[in-house]
This record gives structure tokens, C-alpha cells and sequence, in this order.
């Protein structure tokens, strides 16, 4: 069994968003990147299949060279080979799911895991654009997998539950918090990490489907209300003024 | 012809789904701006109910309907978007933020080879082409997107836009349903036994975080959001913190992202990664000890105090001025 699992890079939740000068892109200083947390899940899966029934576990990002940070983080984490695409990975996602396919289509895998969405941009796009692109199925935001011979079956997060997606392999799945505990790098790991090198592959141009023209940081709220008093005497104050001010009821 | 904008709907028993006549009626508004027709579009083994999208303004109801339509596919489906999109000559594709929308939208979009803008709480036409805010870096700013493409696909958030009754004509069509080999499909549903409205989709939310001290306690909640009509939520601390409360109740950065008109942050802290999910509340209320907690500089009304003495108050008061009915 082969596996690609799609990383990302993105700022640290933690990160103050500052804009561009360009005004429609992030301010790159001061920035800690990350791998995104969904894609963690994803690479950990991979690993516990790989641990699981055995397979072969290829981690790929796509960017420039600051992204082989979040390759050899899954190199000693225990994906098998790393390969950076060469591209823009933090613009579009129709263009991200484009050089992926492009690079995935003749490589034989069996299964391709990527977190639901990229922190920051939070699209959710890309694991299914490439399911498209790829001509195969897909299973989003999941919180549970099993695989069969030739076939999935997962289980994904809807409103007020979840449902069960089966479908015939190769598929995207798009992982989602719940479906494990990513485990952290042993020292191990990252020693072997070390011997082993990331494969540069030019990505395949893509077309755009969307693109940011502005980028702005949301409008202060305005400064609330603190309401005085007892408990008793609070409660009442916040009713009425959600009632009468807010007028939410 | 008219250029048409085309809105993906949802069915659920036999009625549009609320998200989806949200998305419907910024449809209205968008096709009224740029002179364009607005089409409604249904899937599904059967698609009645899908009349009343006439009144939400659909110009057109084209209906998807047959057996191969039964359970949810999001391939057979994402080839049913696309192809209404091409016989519709439509230009701008929407559908519902919904987990159903949020799986179709997408690869629907990457079938037509177009831009999609996920979750988007904002919508204009600019020059015929549509242009739409949304919430980026956990809602730390606000990424205006553009289209490079001919055909244009976003998803609505829900709660965001008003669903608005506007009468339209409502001529109905059927679209072929295309042949699939079923690449993936849903087989079953496991929904929860509570028939409350999911967080995404709820008016009013009562969160609570940390400072509950155990999952026990949200009993206290729940009497206060079933006295105001809402549901209950929790912090990403309280769902990590063993107390039994599930994933599915969390609202955050890693959970799930909240647009209700009221927000009531119980004992919450509000970490970054908390206020990710629910800075899109219109208003938001915080009780808490702790006069410090960064949560007050979010919040529209803030008690200081224990919200075990003021959670109750605020129940029983909800009650005695009959709050909350709705």
C-alpha cells in the first residue's frame, strides 16, 4: 500500500496577523510557521496504517525551500520519502490541488490523506478539488477510517452526528481532530530523519481559480458593558438590555 | 439568454433546509444587482418541497431526481452541480456552508475548473463578476477574494445572511441525472439522539469552558440555553479536559465555527483559539471570575462573578420574562 499525505505550512495559531505592504497579502515577519494541526492528523494516520498493515508513506508540501521544515518534521515522524514541489503552496487551492494531481496521477497510490482544511486560509477545498482532479472518491472532515481490500470506510463529522462514506480506493480522505493523537518525534526519528534526503520535484504550472485582493484585519469591536450588582440583579440587567439595546429577543 | 445564478439547496424532510434558503436569498440579491436569473437547483430521490423555493426569489427550480440520487455521493453529486451549471450557462455557482456543501462546492468547482471561496460572509458583484469576503488566520482578518475564472463557486456561512421571502416566478425544470460508478457514497447516518439544531446552525449558543470544573456541571447550561432556545457549546479547554464532553461540541479554531446573534461564554478564558470560533457572533456575552480574562474585550455585555450564581439567575429570570420562546 502506497500513501501520500499532503502537508501544509501555515503561521502558528498564536500568530498577530499584520498586512502586507501589498495590502492583501500577510506580513511574513515575526511569523512562526507550522505544520497545519489537521495535517498532522493525516500524517498520523498514515503512520498508524503503515505501522498497522505496512505501507509506504510519502509526505509531500508544496513551496519553496522554508517548507522542507514541515518534511523532515514527518520524515522523523516516520513518513518514508519526502517530496517538495516546487510552486506556490500558500495561494490557491485550485492551483494546489492542480500540482498535486498533476505530481500524484501516475504514481500508483492507494490512498491520499490531507488535513480538512489549512489553518489560516481555511478553504476546505483542496482535499476535494484533488479527489476531482484525480478522478477518485473522497471522504471529508473524517474522525474515524478503517480500510478494506480495495475499498474505505469512513466516518465524518455532519451536523448533529456523523455519517458513513464507503467508496473504492485510491480516495482522499481529509482528516479531522478526533481521528487520533498525533504523537510527538523521537529523538530517534529525527536522528534518522537526518540521513535521509527530501526529493525536489518542479511542480507542474497550474491555473488560478481565486486569488485574494485585499487583505484587512476585522473592525474593533466596540468596547462592552459591564453589568453591576448581585447575581440576581446582574442576570436581570443582561436580559434586559439583550432584549431592549440588542433587541436579540 | 440570461447569465443565471444558480444556488445549490438542501433538502431535509421534505424542506429546505434554513442555510440554503439563507444562500437562496443572497442568490436574490446578487441576480437583482447584476440583472441576472436566479435558479434553484435540488438532488435527490425526491426532491418535493423544492417548490417553496419560489417564494425565497428562484426564478427557476431545476430538480435532480432517481434512485441513483438516494444517498448522498459527493462525486455523482458534484457532476450534477456541474453539468446544471453548463446547461444553465449559470456564471456564479453557491451552495450552504453546510458539511454537505463544504464536500460538493469544492469539487464541483475543480469539475468546472473554476475558483471556489469557502465560507464566505460577504457577497458582491463587481463589474459582473462576483467578489466575496471571508474570514481568514482564524478570523483574525478578512481576505476579499477575486476570481480568475468564468465560473465562480462559494459557499455561504450560515447565520450570516438573512433568508428573505422575495415571490418569483419559480418555473420548474428536470435535469438529467448522470450515470456514476459511485466512486464514494454515504450509507448510513449516525445522528446524535438530541433533535436540537447543530451549533453552526443555532440562533443562540451557551458556552462553556475551564472554569465549569466538570461536565457535570453543564447541566446548568443546558437549562439556561433550553430557557433561551439555544444550544450548548464548549471550549476547546473543557472538551480536552476528560470530562466527557464530545469533539462535536466544540467551538474553536479546531472545532466548530459559530455565527449565532447571541453568544453566552461561560467560564471561558478566550484563548486565540476560542475566539477563532465564535468572534462572528453578533452579540457576545462573557461571565466570568476572573475581571482579566481577555474574553471581556470581545464581549458586548460582561458579568464579573460566579457564573454558578449567575447562570441559574439568568435561567430563572429568562423564565419569568417569558425569553426566549421562539
Amino acid at each position: 500500500m502506497k500513501i501520500l499525505v499532503a502537508l501544509k505550512q501555515v503561521p502558528d495559531t498564536e500568530t498577530k496577523i499584520k498586512v502586507a505592504a501589498d495590502g492583501r497579502s500577510l506580513d511574513p515577519a515575526d511569523v512562526k510557521w507550522i505544520t497545519s494541526p489537521y495535517d498532522e492528523y493525516a500524517l498520523e494516520e498514515a503512520i498508524r496504517i503503515k505501522e498497522g498493515k505496512g505501507a509506504e508513506v510519502v509526505a509531500l508540501s508544496v513551496g519553496g525551500d522554508s517548507v522542507k521544515e514541515v518534511l523532515k518534521n514527518a520524515l522523523a515522524l516516520g513518513a518514508d520519502t519526502a517530496v517538495l514541489l516546487k510552486g506556490d503552496g500558500q495561494g490557491d487551492a485550485f492551483a494546489v490541488a492542480q500540482m498535486i494531481a498533476a505530481y500524484a496521477k501516475d504514481k500508483g497510490f492507494d490512498l491520499i490523506l490531507c488535513g480538512n482544511k489549512g489553518l489560516g486560509g481555511d478553504n476546505a477545498a483542496m482535499g476535494p478539488m484533488l479527489a476531482e482532479l484525480m478522478g477518485i472518491g473522497q471522504a471529508n472532515v473524517v474522525v474515524k477510517l478503517e480500510l478494506g481490500e480495495g475499498t474505505f470506510k469512513a466516518e465524518r463529522e455532519i451536523e448533529g452526528g456523523t455519517e458513513i462514506v464507503e467508496g473504492a480506493l485510491p480516495a482522499v480522505i481529509t482528516a479531522q481532530k478526533g481521528l487520533n493523537e498525533p504523537r510527538y518525534a523521537s529523538l530517534k526519528g529525527i536522528m534518522a530523519a537526518k540521513k535521509k534526503t527530501i526529493e525536489e520535484v518542479e511542480a507542474t504550472p497550474a491555473t488560478t481559480g481565486a486569488q485574494i485582493s485585499a487583505l484587512a484585519l476585522p473592525p474593533e469591536r466596540p468596547a462592552g458593558r459591564k453589568l453591576e450588582g448581585d447575581a440576581a440583579a446582574q442576570a436581570q440587567a443582561l436580559l434586559q438590555a439583550l432584549k431592549d439595546e440588542a433587541k436579540v429577543f | 439568454m440570461t447569465s443565471m445564478i444558480l444556488v445549490f439547496c438542501e433538502l431535509k424532510d421534505g424542506q429546505i433546509r434554513k442555510p440554503s434558503l439563507e444562500a437562496l436569498s443572497e442568490g436574490r440579491r446578487l441576480a437583482d444587482a447584476a440583472g441576472k436569473q436566479l435558479g434553484a437547483l435540488f438532488a435527490g430521490a425526491s426532491c418535493s418541497g423544492s417548490a417553496e423555493a419560489a417564494k425565497y426569489g428562484a426564478d427557476v427550480i431545476l430538480t435532480a431526481e432517481g434512485p441513483a440520487l438516494t444517498s448522498y455521493s459527493s462525486d455523482v453529486f458534484a457532476a450534477v452541480l456541474a453539468d446544471a451549471v453548463k446547461s444553465k450557462g449559470a456564471t456564479v455557482l453557491l451552495a450552504a456552508a453546510t458539511a454537505v456543501g463544504k464536500d460538493v462546492a469544492p469539487r464541483a468547482a475543480a469539475r468546472l475548473g473554476a475558483g471556489y471561496a469557502s465560507d464566505v460572509t460577504g457577497l458582491s458583484m463587481v463589474d459582473g463578476k462576483l467578489q466575496a469576503v471571508r474570514p481568514v488566520y482564524a478570523g483574525k482578518a478578512f481576505a476579499t477574494t477575486s476570481f480568475a475564472s468564468g465560473v465562480q463557486v462559494a459557499t455561504t456561512r450560515p447565520n450570516v445572511f438573512p433568508a428573505a421571502e422575495k415571490a418569483a416566478a419559480g418555473t420548474t425544470e428536470t435535469l438529467a441525472v448522470p450515470a456514476s460508478d459511485f466512486k464514494s457514497v454515504v450509507k448510513e447516518i449516525l445522528a446524535k439522539a438530541s433533535g436540537k439544531v447543530d451549533l453552526s446552525e443555532a440562533n443562540v449558543i451557551v458556552s462553556g469552558g475551564r472554569g465549569m470544573k466538570d461536565g457535570a456541571n453543564f447541566k446548568i447550561l443546558e437549562e439556561l440555553a433550553d430557557a433561551l432556545g439555544g444550544v450548548v457549546g464548549a471550549s476547546r479547554a473543557a472538551v480536552d479536559a476528560g470530562w466527557g464532553l464530545p469533539h462535536s461540541m466544540q467551538v474553536g479554531q479546531t472545532g466548530k465555527v459559530v455565527s449565532p446573534t447571541l453568544y453566552i461564554a461561560c467560564g471561558i478564558s478566550g484563548a486565540i483559539q476560542h475566539i477563532a470560533g465564535m468572534s462572528g457572533s453578533k452579540f457576545i456575552v462573557a461571565i466570568n471570575k476572573d475581571p482579566e480574562a481577555p474574553i471581556f474585550k470581545l464581549a458586548d455585555y460582561g458579568i464579573v462573578g460566579d457564573l454558578f450564581e449567575v447562570v441559574p439567575e439568568l435561567t430563572k429570570a429568562a423564565k419569568t420574562m417569558g425569553i426566549g420562546t421562539n
